[in-house]
Protein backbone atom coordinates (compact mmCIF):
# COMPACT_ATOMS: atom_id res chain seq x y z
CA UNK A 1 0.00 0.00 0.00
CA UNK A 2 2.61 2.09 0.54
CA UNK A 3 4.67 1.58 -1.99
CA UNK A 4 1.52 1.95 -4.65
CA UNK A 5 1.50 5.57 -2.99
CA UNK A 6 4.53 5.71 -3.26
CA UNK A 7 4.27 4.92 -7.07
CA UNK A 8 1.06 6.52 -7.76
CA UNK A 9 2.66 10.44 -5.89
CA UNK A 10 5.81 9.93 -8.67
CA UNK A 11 3.63 9.27 -11.80
CA UNK A 12 1.16 12.42 -10.56
CA UNK A 13 4.51 15.15 -9.96
CA UNK A 14 5.96 13.20 -13.13
CA UNK A 15 2.79 14.74 -14.94
CA UNK A 16 3.27 17.74 -12.78
CA UNK A 17 7.06 18.70 -13.72
CA UNK A 18 5.93 18.84 -17.62
CA UNK A 19 3.44 21.89 -16.33
CA UNK A 20 6.14 24.88 -16.81
CA UNK A 21 7.13 23.50 -20.11
CA UNK A 22 3.41 23.55 -21.20
CA UNK A 23 2.59 26.47 -19.98
CA UNK A 24 5.16 28.32 -22.47
CA UNK A 25 4.14 26.49 -25.01
CA UNK A 26 0.34 27.18 -23.94
CA UNK A 27 1.27 31.30 -24.02
CA UNK A 28 2.85 31.26 -27.52
CA UNK A 29 -0.10 29.41 -28.95
CA UNK A 30 -2.77 31.15 -27.24
CA UNK A 31 -1.55 34.44 -28.10
CA UNK A 32 -0.85 33.76 -31.77
CA UNK A 33 -4.31 32.10 -31.96
CA UNK A 34 -5.56 35.18 -30.95
CA UNK A 35 -3.61 37.44 -32.97
CA UNK A 36 -4.39 35.29 -36.65
CA UNK A 37 -7.46 37.83 -37.15
CA UNK A 38 -4.98 40.49 -37.57
CA UNK A 39 -2.81 38.98 -39.37
CA UNK A 40 -5.15 37.15 -41.91
CA UNK A 41 -5.85 41.16 -42.54
CA UNK A 42 -2.56 42.46 -43.25
CA UNK A 43 1.00 41.41 -43.97
CA UNK A 44 3.10 40.98 -40.66
CA UNK A 45 5.45 43.25 -41.84
CA UNK A 46 3.10 46.24 -42.83
CA UNK A 47 1.90 45.71 -39.24
CA UNK A 48 5.69 45.84 -37.68
CA UNK A 49 6.56 49.17 -39.83
CA UNK A 50 3.93 51.14 -40.39
CA UNK A 51 3.66 54.62 -38.26
CA UNK A 52 -0.41 54.93 -38.71
CA UNK A 53 -2.45 54.10 -35.67
CA UNK A 54 -5.64 54.62 -35.70
CA UNK A 55 -7.96 51.69 -34.50
CA UNK A 56 -11.19 52.97 -35.39
CA UNK A 57 -10.17 53.35 -39.19
CA UNK A 58 -8.42 49.67 -38.89
CA UNK A 59 -5.08 51.03 -39.17
CA UNK A 60 -2.53 49.44 -36.51
CA UNK A 61 0.80 50.60 -37.19
CA UNK A 62 2.96 49.19 -34.38
CA UNK A 63 6.15 51.22 -35.39
CA UNK A 64 5.78 54.02 -32.84
CA UNK A 65 5.96 51.67 -30.37
CA UNK A 66 8.26 49.44 -31.10
CA UNK A 67 10.56 52.35 -31.47
CA UNK A 68 9.32 53.98 -28.04
CA UNK A 69 10.45 50.55 -26.79
CA UNK A 70 13.93 50.23 -28.00
CA UNK A 71 14.50 54.02 -27.08
CA UNK A 72 13.25 53.44 -23.83
CA UNK A 73 15.09 49.99 -23.13
CA UNK A 74 18.54 51.18 -24.95
CA UNK A 75 18.60 54.36 -22.67
CA UNK A 76 17.98 52.20 -19.21
CA UNK A 77 21.06 49.78 -20.28
CA UNK A 78 23.33 52.65 -20.40
CA UNK A 79 22.49 53.93 -17.21
CA UNK A 80 21.85 50.45 -15.89
CA UNK A 81 25.10 48.23 -17.10
CA UNK A 82 28.22 50.17 -16.07
CA UNK A 83 26.31 50.86 -12.64
CA UNK A 84 25.75 47.23 -11.54
CA UNK A 85 28.56 45.91 -13.46
CA UNK A 86 30.82 48.12 -11.35
CA UNK A 87 28.83 47.05 -8.55
CA UNK A 88 28.83 43.32 -9.13
CA UNK A 89 32.54 43.76 -9.02
CA UNK A 90 32.96 45.69 -6.17
CA UNK A 91 30.82 43.19 -4.23
CA UNK A 92 32.47 39.99 -5.64
CA UNK A 93 36.11 41.00 -5.36
CA UNK A 94 36.73 44.18 -2.75
CA UNK A 95 33.71 44.11 -0.02
CA UNK A 96 34.47 42.93 2.53
CA UNK A 97 32.22 39.96 4.26
CA UNK A 98 29.62 43.12 6.47
CA UNK A 99 29.33 44.78 3.25
CA UNK A 100 28.08 41.97 1.14
CA UNK A 101 25.85 40.95 3.82
CA UNK A 102 24.52 44.27 4.09
CA UNK A 103 23.71 44.56 -0.11
CA UNK A 104 22.24 41.42 -0.10
CA UNK A 105 18.89 42.75 1.41
CA UNK A 106 19.02 45.81 -0.52
CA UNK A 107 19.34 44.03 -3.80
CA UNK A 108 16.29 41.96 -3.22
CA UNK A 109 14.62 44.86 -1.85
CA UNK A 110 15.32 46.73 -4.93
CA UNK A 111 13.46 43.69 -6.98
CA UNK A 112 10.52 42.99 -4.62
CA UNK A 113 9.34 46.23 -5.04
CA UNK A 114 6.32 46.55 -7.18
CA UNK A 115 6.21 48.58 -10.04
CA UNK A 116 3.57 50.74 -9.36
CA UNK A 117 5.93 52.19 -6.53
CA UNK A 118 8.50 52.81 -9.23
CA UNK A 119 5.99 54.68 -11.09
CA UNK A 120 4.66 56.80 -8.46
CA UNK A 121 8.21 57.74 -7.16
CA UNK A 122 8.82 58.50 -10.84
CA UNK A 123 6.34 60.40 -10.87
CA UNK A 124 6.95 62.37 -7.64
CA UNK A 125 10.65 62.73 -8.32
CA UNK A 126 12.31 61.61 -12.02
CA UNK A 127 9.68 63.40 -13.95
CA UNK A 128 9.92 66.95 -12.36
CA UNK A 129 14.00 66.66 -12.49
CA UNK A 130 13.91 66.00 -16.26
CA UNK A 131 11.36 68.62 -16.59
CA UNK A 132 12.63 71.37 -14.34
CA UNK A 133 16.06 70.65 -14.53
CA UNK A 134 17.57 68.56 -17.25
CA UNK A 135 15.56 69.80 -20.25
CA UNK A 136 16.49 73.54 -19.55
CA UNK A 137 20.21 72.21 -19.26
CA UNK A 138 19.97 71.42 -22.60
CA UNK A 139 17.99 73.86 -23.72
CA UNK A 140 14.78 71.54 -24.47
CA UNK A 141 10.90 72.25 -23.58
CA UNK A 142 9.65 69.23 -22.07
CA UNK A 143 6.94 68.43 -19.43
CA UNK A 144 9.24 65.47 -17.85
CA UNK A 145 7.52 62.71 -19.19
CA UNK A 146 10.16 61.67 -21.46
CA UNK A 147 11.90 58.65 -23.08
CA UNK A 148 14.82 59.68 -20.33
CA UNK A 149 12.65 59.26 -17.10
CA UNK A 150 11.22 56.02 -18.25
CA UNK A 151 14.56 54.92 -18.83
CA UNK A 152 15.97 56.18 -15.71
CA UNK A 153 13.13 54.48 -13.55
CA UNK A 154 13.77 51.27 -16.47
CA UNK A 155 17.79 51.26 -14.92
CA UNK A 156 16.92 51.62 -11.48
CA UNK A 157 14.80 47.92 -11.68
CA UNK A 158 17.29 46.38 -13.38
CA UNK A 159 20.32 46.70 -11.33
CA UNK A 160 19.42 43.56 -9.07
CA UNK A 161 19.16 41.42 -12.36
CA UNK A 162 22.38 42.52 -13.75
CA UNK A 163 23.91 42.48 -10.36
CA UNK A 164 22.31 38.67 -8.91
CA UNK A 165 23.39 37.35 -12.43
CA UNK A 166 26.90 38.87 -12.48
CA UNK A 167 27.83 37.90 -9.04
CA UNK A 168 27.11 34.27 -9.82
CA UNK A 169 29.32 34.63 -12.47
CA UNK A 170 32.18 36.11 -11.08
CA UNK A 171 31.53 32.96 -7.91
CA UNK A 172 31.61 30.50 -11.03
CA UNK A 173 35.43 31.93 -11.87
CA UNK A 174 37.94 29.95 -9.79
CA UNK A 175 40.11 31.64 -7.23
CA UNK A 176 43.24 29.68 -8.23
CA UNK A 177 42.96 31.61 -11.44
CA UNK A 178 43.10 35.19 -9.55
CA UNK A 179 46.05 33.81 -6.98
CA UNK A 180 47.92 33.07 -10.35
CA UNK A 181 47.54 36.49 -11.83
CA UNK A 182 48.00 38.28 -8.40
CA UNK A 183 51.47 36.33 -8.03
CA UNK A 184 52.77 37.18 -11.32
CA UNK A 185 52.67 40.61 -9.82
CA UNK A 186 49.04 41.79 -11.33
CA UNK A 187 47.39 44.62 -9.31
CA UNK A 188 44.11 43.48 -8.00
CA UNK A 189 42.17 45.67 -10.55
CA UNK A 190 44.66 44.25 -13.45
CA UNK A 191 44.06 41.13 -11.98
CA UNK A 192 39.81 41.58 -12.53
CA UNK A 193 40.30 43.31 -16.05
CA UNK A 194 42.39 40.36 -17.62
CA UNK A 195 41.48 37.47 -15.54
CA UNK A 196 37.63 37.97 -14.12
CA UNK A 197 36.11 39.95 -16.44
CA UNK A 198 37.81 38.06 -19.66
CA UNK A 199 36.60 34.79 -18.24
CA UNK A 200 32.93 36.40 -17.09
CA UNK A 201 32.55 37.87 -20.40
CA UNK A 202 30.10 35.63 -22.29
CA UNK A 203 28.36 35.41 -18.57
CA UNK A 204 28.34 39.47 -18.08
CA UNK A 205 26.77 39.09 -21.64
CA UNK A 206 23.81 36.63 -20.65
CA UNK A 207 23.04 39.56 -17.22
CA UNK A 208 22.67 42.44 -19.66
CA UNK A 209 20.54 39.85 -21.94
CA UNK A 210 18.65 38.94 -19.11
CA UNK A 211 18.50 42.57 -17.54
CA UNK A 212 17.38 43.64 -21.37
CA UNK A 213 14.42 41.37 -21.71
CA UNK A 214 13.52 42.24 -18.09
CA UNK A 215 13.42 46.30 -19.56
CA UNK A 216 11.73 45.45 -22.92
CA UNK A 217 8.92 44.05 -20.30
CA UNK A 218 8.27 46.20 -17.60
CA UNK A 219 4.65 47.94 -17.97
CA UNK A 220 3.57 49.89 -15.06
CA UNK A 221 6.72 51.89 -14.31
CA UNK A 222 7.19 53.08 -17.59
CA UNK A 223 3.57 53.75 -18.36
CA UNK A 224 3.40 56.01 -15.76
CA UNK A 225 5.88 58.53 -16.45
CA UNK A 226 6.99 58.02 -20.22
CA UNK A 227 4.19 60.30 -21.84
CA UNK A 228 2.57 58.22 -24.13
CA UNK A 229 2.39 59.88 -27.07
CA UNK A 230 1.81 57.63 -30.49
CA UNK A 231 4.75 59.24 -32.38
CA UNK A 232 8.30 58.03 -33.16
CA UNK A 233 10.67 59.78 -30.83
CA UNK A 234 13.62 61.70 -32.20
CA UNK A 235 15.33 62.53 -28.72
CA UNK A 236 15.52 61.37 -25.38
CA UNK A 237 13.28 64.04 -24.44
CA UNK A 238 10.61 63.36 -26.20
CA UNK A 239 7.63 61.38 -24.78
CA UNK A 240 7.17 57.83 -25.83
CA UNK A 241 4.88 55.01 -26.28
CA UNK A 242 6.57 51.68 -25.33
CA UNK A 243 4.40 48.07 -26.27
CA UNK A 244 3.55 46.58 -22.57
CA UNK A 245 2.01 50.22 -22.19
CA UNK A 246 -0.21 50.06 -25.32
CA UNK A 247 -1.32 47.11 -24.36
CA UNK A 248 -2.07 47.92 -20.67
CA UNK A 249 -3.71 51.24 -21.30
CA UNK A 250 -5.95 49.92 -24.10
CA UNK A 251 -7.38 46.78 -22.27
CA UNK A 252 -10.98 48.93 -21.71
CA UNK A 253 -11.54 49.61 -25.57
CA UNK A 254 -10.24 46.60 -27.32
CA UNK A 255 -13.35 44.20 -27.13
CA UNK A 256 -15.76 47.45 -28.65
CA UNK A 257 -13.45 47.85 -31.99
CA UNK A 258 -12.88 45.30 -34.39
CA UNK A 259 -9.01 43.80 -34.68
CA UNK A 260 -8.19 45.68 -31.90
CA UNK A 261 -7.72 42.87 -29.41
CA UNK A 262 -6.20 41.25 -32.48
CA UNK A 263 -3.93 43.72 -32.65
CA UNK A 264 -3.23 44.02 -29.03
CA UNK A 265 -2.57 40.19 -28.51
CA UNK A 266 -0.15 40.60 -31.53
CA UNK A 267 2.19 42.94 -29.77
CA UNK A 268 1.86 40.53 -26.70
CA UNK A 269 3.00 37.42 -28.79
CA UNK A 270 5.43 39.54 -30.34
CA UNK A 271 6.90 40.61 -26.65
CA UNK A 272 7.00 36.87 -25.65
CA UNK A 273 8.55 35.86 -28.57
CA UNK A 274 11.51 38.41 -28.22
CA UNK A 275 11.51 38.16 -24.58
CA UNK A 276 11.65 34.45 -25.25
CA UNK A 277 14.42 34.00 -27.84
CA UNK A 278 16.57 36.89 -25.37
CA UNK A 279 15.77 34.27 -22.00
CA UNK A 280 16.24 31.16 -23.73
CA UNK A 281 20.14 32.50 -25.20
CA UNK A 282 21.08 33.88 -21.73
CA UNK A 283 19.89 30.79 -19.83
CA UNK A 284 22.17 28.35 -22.34
CA UNK A 285 25.04 30.70 -21.93
CA UNK A 286 24.94 30.50 -18.34
CA UNK A 287 24.31 26.67 -17.68
CA UNK A 288 27.53 26.56 -19.99
CA UNK A 289 29.24 28.88 -17.53
CA UNK A 290 28.22 26.68 -14.07
CA UNK A 291 29.38 23.05 -16.26
CA UNK A 292 32.76 25.02 -16.83
CA UNK A 293 32.47 25.82 -13.43
CA UNK A 294 32.27 22.47 -11.79
CA UNK B 1 62.09 66.25 -14.97
CA UNK B 2 61.05 62.56 -16.04
CA UNK B 3 60.55 60.10 -13.73
CA UNK B 4 61.98 56.14 -15.39
CA UNK B 5 59.43 54.40 -16.77
CA UNK B 6 58.81 51.40 -14.55
CA UNK B 7 58.32 53.85 -12.14
CA UNK B 8 55.92 56.05 -14.15
CA UNK B 9 54.22 52.76 -15.15
CA UNK B 10 53.70 52.02 -11.89
CA UNK B 11 51.89 55.64 -10.75
CA UNK B 12 50.25 54.93 -13.97
CA UNK B 13 48.96 51.46 -12.40
CA UNK B 14 48.31 52.86 -8.98
CA UNK B 15 45.90 55.79 -10.51
CA UNK B 16 44.02 53.77 -12.72
CA UNK B 17 43.35 51.19 -9.90
CA UNK B 18 42.10 54.27 -8.20
CA UNK B 19 40.19 55.79 -10.40
CA UNK B 20 38.24 52.41 -10.79
CA UNK B 21 37.71 52.00 -6.89
CA UNK B 22 36.22 55.34 -7.09
CA UNK B 23 34.08 54.47 -9.40
CA UNK B 24 32.62 51.13 -7.69
CA UNK B 25 32.43 53.21 -5.14
CA UNK B 26 29.96 55.39 -6.55
CA UNK B 27 27.79 52.92 -8.09
CA UNK B 28 27.67 51.07 -4.79
CA UNK B 29 25.91 54.51 -3.67
CA UNK B 30 23.71 54.80 -6.57
CA UNK B 31 22.24 51.63 -5.92
CA UNK B 32 21.93 51.96 -2.28
CA UNK B 33 21.06 55.32 -2.66
CA UNK B 34 18.20 54.54 -5.48
CA UNK B 35 16.61 52.74 -2.49
CA UNK B 36 16.79 54.51 0.13
CA UNK B 37 15.41 57.60 -2.31
CA UNK B 38 12.48 55.28 -2.94
CA UNK B 39 11.07 54.45 0.01
CA UNK B 40 11.91 57.88 1.29
CA UNK B 41 10.07 59.42 -0.95
CA UNK B 42 7.31 57.18 -0.85
CA UNK B 43 6.84 57.37 2.89
CA UNK B 44 7.31 60.86 3.40
CA UNK B 45 5.07 61.65 1.06
CA UNK B 46 2.52 59.52 1.78
CA UNK B 47 2.12 59.03 5.86
CA UNK B 48 0.72 62.82 5.56
CA UNK B 49 -2.30 61.83 3.35
CA UNK B 50 -2.80 58.82 5.40
CA UNK B 51 -5.54 58.38 7.71
CA UNK B 52 -7.11 55.74 9.33
CA UNK B 53 -10.52 56.08 7.59
CA UNK B 54 -8.58 55.65 4.21
CA UNK B 55 -7.78 51.80 5.59
CA UNK B 56 -10.93 50.88 6.99
CA UNK B 57 -13.21 52.57 4.94
CA UNK B 58 -14.59 51.40 1.51
CA UNK B 59 -15.04 54.31 -1.04
CA UNK B 60 -17.70 56.87 -1.13
CA UNK B 61 -19.36 58.13 -3.79
CA UNK B 62 -17.25 60.66 -5.53
CA UNK B 63 -14.23 59.07 -3.55
CA UNK B 64 -12.29 60.22 -6.68
CA UNK B 65 -13.40 63.48 -7.00
CA UNK B 66 -12.05 63.83 -3.24
CA UNK B 67 -14.86 62.79 -1.42
CA UNK B 68 -15.04 60.29 1.53
CA UNK B 69 -14.00 57.08 1.93
CA UNK B 70 -10.66 55.01 2.00
CA UNK B 71 -8.97 51.97 -0.04
CA UNK B 72 -10.29 48.89 2.03
CA UNK B 73 -11.46 47.15 -1.02
CA UNK B 74 -8.33 47.65 -2.82
CA UNK B 75 -6.65 46.19 0.15
CA UNK B 76 -8.85 43.67 1.13
CA UNK B 77 -8.84 42.63 -2.87
CA UNK B 78 -4.91 42.25 -2.89
CA UNK B 79 -5.05 40.33 0.11
CA UNK B 80 -8.04 37.75 -1.10
CA UNK B 81 -6.04 37.67 -4.68
CA UNK B 82 -2.20 37.57 -3.53
CA UNK B 83 -3.33 34.70 -0.99
CA UNK B 84 -5.49 32.72 -3.26
CA UNK B 85 -2.63 32.40 -6.30
CA UNK B 86 -0.34 32.17 -3.37
CA UNK B 87 -1.98 28.95 -2.83
CA UNK B 88 -2.56 27.70 -6.02
CA UNK B 89 1.15 28.10 -6.72
CA UNK B 90 1.82 26.42 -4.21
CA UNK B 91 -0.05 23.20 -4.91
CA UNK B 92 1.71 23.02 -8.32
CA UNK B 93 5.47 24.18 -7.38
CA UNK B 94 5.97 21.79 -4.11
CA UNK B 95 5.55 18.61 -6.10
CA UNK B 96 7.10 19.73 -8.72
CA UNK B 97 10.08 20.59 -6.92
CA UNK B 98 10.06 17.64 -4.36
CA UNK B 99 9.73 15.61 -7.59
CA UNK B 100 13.25 17.12 -9.44
CA UNK B 101 15.26 16.73 -6.52
CA UNK B 102 14.03 13.31 -4.64
CA UNK B 103 12.31 11.25 -7.83
CA UNK B 104 14.70 11.76 -10.93
CA UNK B 105 18.41 11.13 -10.52
CA UNK B 106 20.91 13.75 -9.52
CA UNK B 107 21.37 16.22 -13.11
CA UNK B 108 19.00 13.93 -15.10
CA UNK B 109 17.63 15.31 -18.24
CA UNK B 110 14.27 15.89 -16.89
CA UNK B 111 14.98 17.85 -14.11
CA UNK B 112 17.45 20.33 -15.95
CA UNK B 113 14.88 20.90 -18.38
CA UNK B 114 11.92 21.83 -15.53
CA UNK B 115 14.53 23.99 -14.00
CA UNK B 116 14.94 25.48 -17.36
CA UNK B 117 11.75 25.67 -18.19
CA UNK B 118 11.24 27.88 -14.39
CA UNK B 119 13.96 30.10 -15.84
CA UNK B 120 12.41 30.74 -18.88
CA UNK B 121 8.87 31.55 -17.34
CA UNK B 122 10.62 33.62 -14.77
CA UNK B 123 11.79 35.77 -17.44
CA UNK B 124 8.07 36.38 -19.48
CA UNK B 125 6.75 40.18 -18.66
CA UNK B 126 3.70 40.35 -16.21
CA UNK B 127 1.86 42.22 -19.14
CA UNK B 128 2.36 38.76 -21.25
CA UNK B 129 0.64 36.96 -18.35
CA UNK B 130 -2.07 39.20 -17.92
CA UNK B 131 -2.71 38.87 -22.13
CA UNK B 132 -2.54 35.36 -21.52
CA UNK B 133 -4.62 35.09 -18.95
CA UNK B 134 -7.08 37.08 -20.81
CA UNK B 135 -7.42 35.05 -23.39
CA UNK B 136 -8.09 31.81 -20.98
CA UNK B 137 -10.69 33.97 -19.17
CA UNK B 138 -12.60 34.35 -22.53
CA UNK B 139 -11.90 30.71 -23.81
CA UNK B 140 -13.53 29.73 -20.54
CA UNK B 141 -16.50 32.13 -20.74
CA UNK B 142 -15.72 33.67 -17.38
CA UNK B 143 -15.73 37.69 -16.96
CA UNK B 144 -13.03 39.41 -15.23
CA UNK B 145 -13.48 38.23 -11.96
CA UNK B 146 -11.49 37.37 -8.21
CA UNK B 147 -11.20 33.67 -9.91
CA UNK B 148 -9.65 34.89 -13.37
CA UNK B 149 -7.33 37.06 -11.31
CA UNK B 150 -6.23 34.48 -9.41
CA UNK B 151 -5.49 31.84 -11.96
CA UNK B 152 -3.33 34.79 -13.56
CA UNK B 153 -1.22 35.71 -10.45
CA UNK B 154 -0.72 31.53 -9.63
CA UNK B 155 1.18 31.75 -13.10
CA UNK B 156 3.24 34.50 -12.57
CA UNK B 157 3.66 33.30 -9.43
CA UNK B 158 4.88 30.07 -9.99
CA UNK B 159 8.63 30.36 -11.32
CA UNK B 160 9.26 32.64 -8.52
CA UNK B 161 8.20 30.52 -5.87
CA UNK B 162 9.05 27.33 -7.35
CA UNK B 163 13.18 28.37 -7.90
CA UNK B 164 13.26 30.06 -4.53
CA UNK B 165 12.09 26.91 -3.48
CA UNK B 166 14.38 24.54 -5.08
CA UNK B 167 17.52 26.62 -3.81
CA UNK B 168 16.58 25.49 -0.74
CA UNK B 169 15.54 21.86 -1.39
CA UNK B 170 18.48 21.18 -3.61
CA UNK B 171 20.77 21.87 -0.33
CA UNK B 172 19.29 19.20 1.48
CA UNK B 173 22.56 16.46 2.32
CA UNK B 174 22.19 13.05 0.91
CA UNK B 175 23.21 11.52 3.62
CA UNK B 176 19.92 12.73 5.06
CA UNK B 177 17.75 11.27 2.35
CA UNK B 178 19.86 7.95 2.57
CA UNK B 179 19.27 7.82 6.38
CA UNK B 180 15.47 8.06 5.80
CA UNK B 181 15.35 5.45 3.08
CA UNK B 182 17.27 3.04 5.35
CA UNK B 183 14.98 3.23 7.80
CA UNK B 184 12.13 1.93 5.18
CA UNK B 185 10.79 5.25 3.96
CA UNK B 186 9.45 5.58 0.28
CA UNK B 187 10.43 8.04 -1.18
CA UNK B 188 7.31 9.97 -0.53
CA UNK B 189 7.27 9.35 3.16
CA UNK B 190 10.80 11.02 2.66
CA UNK B 191 9.69 13.67 0.82
CA UNK B 192 6.75 14.68 3.00
CA UNK B 193 8.38 13.67 6.50
CA UNK B 194 11.98 14.61 6.45
CA UNK B 195 12.28 17.25 3.33
CA UNK B 196 9.49 19.10 4.22
CA UNK B 197 10.11 19.46 7.53
CA UNK B 198 13.94 20.32 6.73
CA UNK B 199 13.17 23.21 4.62
CA UNK B 200 10.55 24.43 6.00
CA UNK B 201 11.47 28.14 6.75
CA UNK B 202 13.13 28.17 3.31
CA UNK B 203 9.69 27.10 1.88
CA UNK B 204 7.72 29.77 3.85
CA UNK B 205 10.27 32.10 2.63
CA UNK B 206 9.79 31.05 -0.89
CA UNK B 207 5.83 31.29 -0.31
CA UNK B 208 6.34 34.90 1.13
CA UNK B 209 8.28 36.20 -1.90
CA UNK B 210 5.92 34.83 -3.74
CA UNK B 211 3.13 36.18 -1.93
CA UNK B 212 5.02 39.35 -2.15
CA UNK B 213 5.09 39.69 -5.94
CA UNK B 214 1.49 39.02 -6.16
CA UNK B 215 0.51 41.63 -3.99
CA UNK B 216 2.44 43.90 -6.02
CA UNK B 217 1.70 42.99 -9.67
CA UNK B 218 -0.46 45.50 -11.25
CA UNK B 219 -0.26 44.62 -15.24
CA UNK B 220 -1.21 40.95 -14.80
CA UNK B 221 -4.32 41.83 -12.85
CA UNK B 222 -5.21 44.63 -15.15
CA UNK B 223 -7.15 42.54 -17.64
CA UNK B 224 -7.91 39.62 -15.24
CA UNK B 225 -9.19 40.48 -12.12
CA UNK B 226 -11.38 43.93 -12.82
CA UNK B 227 -12.21 47.06 -10.44
CA UNK B 228 -15.02 47.56 -8.06
CA UNK B 229 -15.52 50.14 -5.29
CA UNK B 230 -16.85 46.99 -3.05
CA UNK B 231 -15.30 44.26 -0.98
CA UNK B 232 -15.71 40.53 -2.85
CA UNK B 233 -17.82 38.43 -1.47
CA UNK B 234 -17.64 35.63 -4.11
CA UNK B 235 -14.89 34.43 -6.34
CA UNK B 236 -17.11 35.61 -9.54
CA UNK B 237 -16.89 39.09 -8.61
CA UNK B 238 -14.35 41.74 -9.92
CA UNK B 239 -11.78 42.44 -7.53
CA UNK B 240 -9.93 45.73 -6.40
CA UNK B 241 -6.50 45.45 -5.97
CA UNK B 242 -4.01 48.07 -4.62
CA UNK B 243 -1.30 48.67 -7.29
CA UNK B 244 -4.43 49.48 -9.74
CA UNK B 245 -6.13 51.68 -7.05
CA UNK B 246 -2.71 53.48 -6.57
CA UNK B 247 -2.58 53.96 -10.35
CA UNK B 248 -6.17 54.92 -10.90
CA UNK B 249 -5.98 57.65 -8.22
CA UNK B 250 -2.53 59.24 -9.36
CA UNK B 251 -4.48 59.27 -12.43
CA UNK B 252 -7.24 61.87 -12.01
CA UNK B 253 -6.42 65.48 -12.01
CA UNK B 254 -7.50 66.02 -8.83
CA UNK B 255 -4.43 66.96 -6.21
CA UNK B 256 -6.30 65.73 -3.00
CA UNK B 257 -7.01 62.19 -4.95
CA UNK B 258 -3.31 61.94 -5.68
CA UNK B 259 -2.03 62.77 -2.00
CA UNK B 260 -4.51 59.38 -1.79
CA UNK B 261 -2.22 57.51 -4.35
CA UNK B 262 0.79 58.55 -2.46
CA UNK B 263 -0.69 57.45 0.84
CA UNK B 264 -1.66 54.02 -0.84
CA UNK B 265 1.78 53.79 -2.32
CA UNK B 266 2.83 54.20 1.56
CA UNK B 267 0.37 51.14 2.97
CA UNK B 268 1.54 49.10 -0.48
CA UNK B 269 5.25 49.84 0.50
CA UNK B 270 5.41 49.12 4.33
CA UNK B 271 3.21 45.76 3.46
CA UNK B 272 6.34 45.02 1.25
CA UNK B 273 8.49 45.83 3.85
CA UNK B 274 6.77 43.52 6.42
CA UNK B 275 6.50 40.58 4.13
CA UNK B 276 10.58 40.79 3.48
CA UNK B 277 11.38 41.39 6.94
CA UNK B 278 9.27 38.28 7.93
CA UNK B 279 11.14 36.38 4.88
CA UNK B 280 14.61 37.32 6.34
CA UNK B 281 13.60 37.03 9.73
CA UNK B 282 12.87 33.08 8.26
CA UNK B 283 15.60 32.57 6.45
CA UNK B 284 17.76 32.98 10.47
CA UNK B 285 15.68 30.97 11.65
CA UNK B 286 16.12 28.15 8.99
CA UNK B 287 19.85 27.51 10.57
CA UNK B 288 18.42 26.40 14.03
CA UNK B 289 15.98 23.18 14.77
CA UNK B 290 17.97 21.63 11.55
CA UNK B 291 20.00 18.71 10.89
CA UNK B 292 23.28 19.84 9.57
Amino acid sequence: MRLFRDYLAQKTMLVLAFVPGFIVLLMCLGLFLKSEPILAHKPFFSLLFSSVWSPLKGEFGLFPFIMGTLWVTFVSLIIAVPVSLLSAIYLAEYAPRFIREFTKPIVDLLAGLPSVIYGVWGVLLIVPFVGRVLAPLFGVQSGGYTILAGGVVLAIMIFPTIISVCLEVFSSIPYEMRETSLSLGATKWETIRHVVLKKGLQGIIAAVVLGLSRALGETMAVLMVVGNVARVPKSVFDPGYPLPALIANNYGEMMSVPLYDSALMLAAGALLLVVLVFNVFARFILIRVERRAE
Amino acid sequence: MTLPLTRRRAIHRKIEEGVFKGLMGASMFIVVGCLVLIVGTIIWKGLPALSLSMITQTPKGGYYLGKEGGILNAIMGSLYLASGATLLALMFSLPVVLFINLYTKKNSRLAEWTRFSFDVLWGIPSIVYGAFGFIIMIFLGLRTSLLAGIVTVALLEFPIMSRAMDEVIRLVPGSLLDASYSLGATRLETALKVVVRQCLPGILTAVLIAFGRGIGDAASVLFTAGFTDRLPTSLFQPAATLPLAIFFQLGTPFPEVQERAYASAAVLTVMILLISLLARGLIKKSTKHIIK
